[in-house]
């Protein structure tokens, strides 16, 4: 199994309290171990470590297991790090790990699958699994959603195009000789490569500074117009947050609301209402609805009574009866007048939150982190090979590939048809 | 009435090395064609190989296929693509003499121990419990063999538009098979409709050679076979031109008339080789498209005009021909066209290219979508060892991407299907930078001689240069020297201090052979051939060091492979979507399956459980 790369990933999913459980799976384990400036504890016992970073700064103080190959989940050796659940431990191990060669964040459902590789599971395990691997990758692609929506999706849509661009440009005078190309098409490469470079530079700065990548959790108020969905959330944030009329069509905008829920950060999403319209501002509030709500965590649904709800309910899903005052509080009902089920939504909500991982918003950052790593290092070695050999295109072409996979999950799949059909609608081809 | 292991229909690129391979590995063959004078017939541009195609040819030829020496027995002008833009996307191509390649294929098939050609024409295929096993002939007469391979081009259901006028036919001049394509809809095998289209011909004499550019060939040309030493041929020039705006006018005022544009063509065609309708029409700001004259042969007096094929009626196409420089007395001797045809849905093949629906019957060639002589001949070959492999009782040979350009093609077809003409790019091969013209042999020919598809000749000389590779491998690895060592020598390169082999040395990027063969004497005597193959192994080394993890889990899933019976609807887990989408696809190997749009890792996951759940009695027996 040498040809593999060593892969981790937290294997708990706490709130900001309890313990953390990192996994290390794969040959370079024990070197891990080294890195760490832990001893590795006899096979199957705890042992307490004290875990520190390259420069032997203490990351924390934890339990540490060591599962040889073939006495462990995988089959691989394997490390389990109990740590304190904190953020800001976990973020910065798993930076640690990211920036060791040879190691890499693991994929949903690859622990799994290497340990079925392995005959390390039956059956039977593999079909309990099978959902939680779903979860994992429903969890990420909600997160990738949620960060595409915002600042860094539409920088990541230009990344999108430059490069594909770059490689369009590199790949036509590559597979089109004797055409009616650019003599040189160097320069408009080189000029992509280095705004994408810099643009990729700010980013970085920015994720560590700012946090410009949400970790909380974004709970969706739904519900037809006028059915009262900001006089809930106005109840819920306790001041006037969105404006609020008996017109239906009043809230055209997504409005926010910030929540410290015992410790879990909540964002409400007051959304438009969802009805048939003719007015295309309120048209746009509506499909500006439908996509945020979509990569909501959590959705409440607010239908009227004796009606049919405006949008089906999707499993998990809150639904409740929306102006329970009218039709004297019924069970499963809220109203946001006089605040009745206000309480139990919240302990709904909370109970719902915390079961999920808060901290895949971590493991989001470090796996964007890391892609951007990467990305920037092959685009400045293709930007090198540019400038000193003109007559490497077929690495350079290598380079800027390896950048666009490393940002896949940002800026989704380039294949092979996507430069392809940049190429040809660009350059007239053929002779 | 005779019976063959394999029928092989029709004699096209795809044809010829379909039944040469199958012929190769001992198989007695049927290739059955309309006329036995059309066998390697060149009906489009008269060139083999170029970029990606190169690739093929030397693919091709390095299991031991008869492409690449057909070409060098009739280049007449040989250039290498992309000579500046690193080894690994270099093509060779050559410009042929149309009846010299047509008459070393059919010397080829003729000369083939084990090949009948037979003339006539393929009506129907004889069906045993739903086996294809023989075909039946327009006279009525039956055919019978245990396989049936089909390259039929574009005949099925060919027409063939020029301007208003539109008429049944394969190629100009022949008859399409109508028959045929109605039993492949009987079969209800999924078919689409494609169209490509060819230039006018024009007679060398009546152009005036005086006032266009010409250009030659390469100095030191590089041969499309592994076994060829230089050309066979006396080496030309061909011309290049230009249209102008008054040709666009010209074709501008009567598009109308262009069957492409008038409505009378529903397929569709390929982007990369537009007519010059689509050209002006879809580049309007373009003043001019370049077109060059090729001579079609030595002794011939047809010019084939690349870049203005076209679909517009035959007098349209005189007066914009003649609007060109050089051109203005052009005579032209057959008109260009436009041909619309049938193809299959190569999603309906296993990667043998044996029809998921039909055991016996395989498909091969332009019948499948693709397009070019070069796709059409690589194609022919594995549908040929293939049902050779089947014949001899043994497992089917399929290709990796990681392995070579035809691995690529035939898993794009039967994964993706087609949607426009398929050709190869070299940019399609992800792994490319191993996959070299120049290293086809190398990554190909042993596999030919383990399948029984390379003959002793070819086998003979591989094994000497394999030798002559591994031997200057060594040297290089063997020896090592410092960067202070270097300098003395004159070799700039950082000063580091470390110690490493030439080989590693050999890899900086503006280090050659000649360099660091001054440290090490003996590498002086290799021949220069094998210096410039160590030259770029070493070139791209580092880089496919990177790329060993991708190589790696890319074979480990297609080496899973899954069996064309598996009943999804019992895989439990499994959303009802994907259990239709892969019913439908019947993914053979889990390299695939991992490719169908919506495919979770959690799905991919449940099928590898399944596929371990029915492998398990089989391991148990195995093991001691």
């Amino acid at each position: 199994m040498s040809d593999r790369d060593t892969i981790f990933a937290l294997a708990t999913a706490p709130g900001k309290a309890g313990v953390a459980v990192l996994r290390i799976s794969g040959c370079q384990v024990k070197r891990v171990a080294k890195n760490l400036s832990i001893s590795l504890p006899a096979p199957r016992y705890a042992a307490t470590r004290a875990l520190k970073d390259r420069d032997q700064a203490l990351l924390d103080r934890g339990l540490v297991l060591f599962f040889p190959a073939g006495n462990s989940f995988t089959g691989e050796d394997v490390l389990e790090l109990h740590m304190h659940g904190s953020m800001a431990v976990v973020r910065a191990l798993l930076r640690e790990l990211s920036d060791m060669a040879g190691l890499r964040l693991a994929r949903a459902g690859e622990f799994t699958r290497r340990a079925l590789e392995n005959d390390r599971l039956d059956v039977a395990r593999v079909e309990g699994l099978a959902d939680l691997i779903d979860a994992e990758t429903e969890a990420q692609r909600r997160q990738a959603m949620r960060i595409l929506s915002g600042d860094l999706g539409k920088i990541s849509q230009t990344w999108r195009e430059d490069l594909t661009r770059a490689a369009s440009l590199i790949e036509a005078s590559i597979d089109f000789v004797d055409e009616d190309l650019p003599t040189d098409v160097r320069p408009e490469v080189l000029s992509l490569l280095d705004g994408t470079l810099q643009s990729l530079a700010r980013e970085m700065m920015g994720i560590s500074a700012a946090q410009r990548i949400r970790s909380g959790f974004e709970v969706a108020i739904l519900g037809a117009p006028n059915v009262g969905k900001s006089t809930v959330l106005n109840a819920l944030a306790g001041r006037p947050a969105a404006i609020t009329s008996a017109y239906a069509g009043t809230t055209r905008d997504v409005i926010e609301v910030q929540m410290d829920l015992d410790g879990l950060l909540v964002c409400f999403l007051d959304t438009a209402g969802l009805r048939e319209t003719s007015d295309p501002v309120e048209q746009m509030g509506i499909e500006q609805t439908l996509k945020r709500a979509e990569a909501a965590d959590l959705r409440v649904v607010l239908t009227e009574a004796g009606t049919r709800p405006a949008l089906a309910p999707r499993c998990g899903d809150i639904v409740l009866t929306a102006k329970a005052d009218l039709h004297g509080n019924p069970k499963q009902s809220i109203s946001g007048k006089t605040g009745f089920g206000l309480a139990p939504l919240l302990e709904q909500i909370k109970k719902e939150l915390s079961q999920r991982a808060s901290i895949a918003g971590v493991a989001t950052q470090q796996r964007h982190r890391t892609a951007m790593t990467q990305a920037q290092s092959s685009l400045h070695e293709a930007k090198t090979l540019l400038n000193s050999a003109p007559d490497r295109y077929d690495i350079i072409a290598e380079e800027i590939h390896c950048a666009i996979r490393a940002l896949d999950s940002l800026i989704g799949r380039v294949d092979t048809e996507t430069i392809l059909d940049e190429i040809f609608s660009r350059f007239c081809i053929g002779k | 009435m005779k019976h063959f292991d394999i029928i092989v229909v029709g004699g096209g690129h795809a044809g010829c090395e379909a039944a040469h391979a199958a012929a190769r590995m001992g198989c007695r063959v049927a290739l059955i064609t309309l006329k036995a004078k059309g066998i390697g017939a060149l009906s489009c541009n008269p060139a083999i190989g170029g970029l990606g195609k190169g690739h093929l040819v030397r693919e091709i030829d390095a299991l031991d296929g008869f492409m690449g020496r057909a070409a060098d027995m009739a280049g007449i002008q040989y250039r290498l693509l992309n000579r500046s833009k690193g080894p690994a996307v270099q093509g060779p191509r050559a410009q042929v003499d149309r009846a010299a390649y047509r008459h070393a294929m059919r010397t080829a098939i003729a000369h083939s121990t084990g090949i009948d050609v037979i003339e006539g024409e393929v009506v129907d295929l004889v069906i045993k419990q739903s086996t294809a096993c023989g075909v039946l002939l327009a006279d009525d007469s039956r055919i019978l063999s245990e396989v049936v391979i089909l390259t039929t081009g574009t005949f099925l259901r060919g027409v063939v538009h020029m301007g208003d006028i539109a008429h049944s036919g394969g190629r100009i001049g022949e008859n399409a098979s109508v028959r045929l394509a109605e039993r492949m809809e009987a079969m209800e095998m999924p078919m689409g409709r494609l169209k490509t289209g060819t230039p006018p011909r024009l007679d060398r004499n009546s152009i005036n050679w005086d006032i266009v550019d010409m250009q030659a060939g390469d100095d030191a040309p590089a041969m499309l076979s592994f076994l060829s030493a230089q050309p066979a041929l006396p080496q030309v020039c061909c011309g290049i031109t230009a249209t102008n705006e008054k040709t666009h006018d010209i074709i501008r005022r009567n598009l109308a008339r262009s069957a492409m544009y008038s409505g009378q063509i529903q397929g569709v065609g390929p982007r990369y080789c537009p007519s010059i309708e689509d050209k002006i029409t879809r580049f309007a700001d373009k003043t001019a498209h370049q077109v060059f004259l090729e001579p079609e042969g030595l002794r011939s007096t047809t010019i084939y005009p690349n870049g203005i094929s076209t679909s517009m009626p035959a007098d349209v196409q005189t007066t914009y021909v003649r609007s060109i420089r050089g051109l203005e007395k052009a005579q032209l001797l057959q008109p260009g066209y436009a041909i619309e045809y049938d193809y299959i849905d190569p999603r309906s093949l296993r990667s043998t290219l044996e029809t998921k629906n039909m055991p016996g019957l395989f498909l091969a060639g332009q019948i499948n979508g693709t397009t070019g002589y070069e796709e059409a001949a690589a194609q022919g070959l594995m549908a040929g060892m293939n049902a050779a492999l089947g014949r001899q009782g043994k497992e089917p040979q399929n290709f990796s991407r990681a392995e070579s350009y035809i691995g690529v093609m035939i898993d794009d077809l039967v994964t993706r299907g087609v949607c426009e003409p398929y050709r190869m790019f070299s940019s399609r091969a992800e792994f490319r930078l191993s996959l070299r013209a120049d290293n086809a042999d190398q990554r190909l020919t042993p596999l030919g001689i383990a399948l029984g598809l390379v003959g002793p000749d070819r086998r003979q000389k591989f094994e000497q240069k394999a030798q002559a590779l591994a031997c200057g491998r060594s040297l290089l690895d063997q020896k090592t020297t410092t960067p202070r060592e270097l300098a003395s020598a004159g070799i700039k390169v950082a000063q580091d201090g470390a110690r490493r082999t030439l080989f590693q040395i050999m890899a900086f990027p503006n280090i050659c052979f000649a360099d660091v063969a001054q440290f090490e004497p003996r590498l002086d005597a290799l021949p220069l051939e094998i210096q410039r193959q160590l030259e770029n192994d070493a070139r791209y080394a580092n880089y496919l060091e990177r790329q060993k993890h991708d190589v790696a889990a890319l074979r480990r899933n297609e080496a899973q492979e899954i069996p064309m019976s598996l009943d999804y609807s019992a895989i439990a887990g499994l959303s009802n979507e994907l259990k239709t989408k892969l019913s439908k696809a019947r993914p053979q190997n889990l390299a695939q399956a991992e490719k169908i749009d919506g495919m979770t890792p959690a799905a991919l996951m449940l099928l590898m459980v399944k596929l371990r759940q029915n492998q398990a009695p089989a391991k148990k027996e195995a093991s001691p």
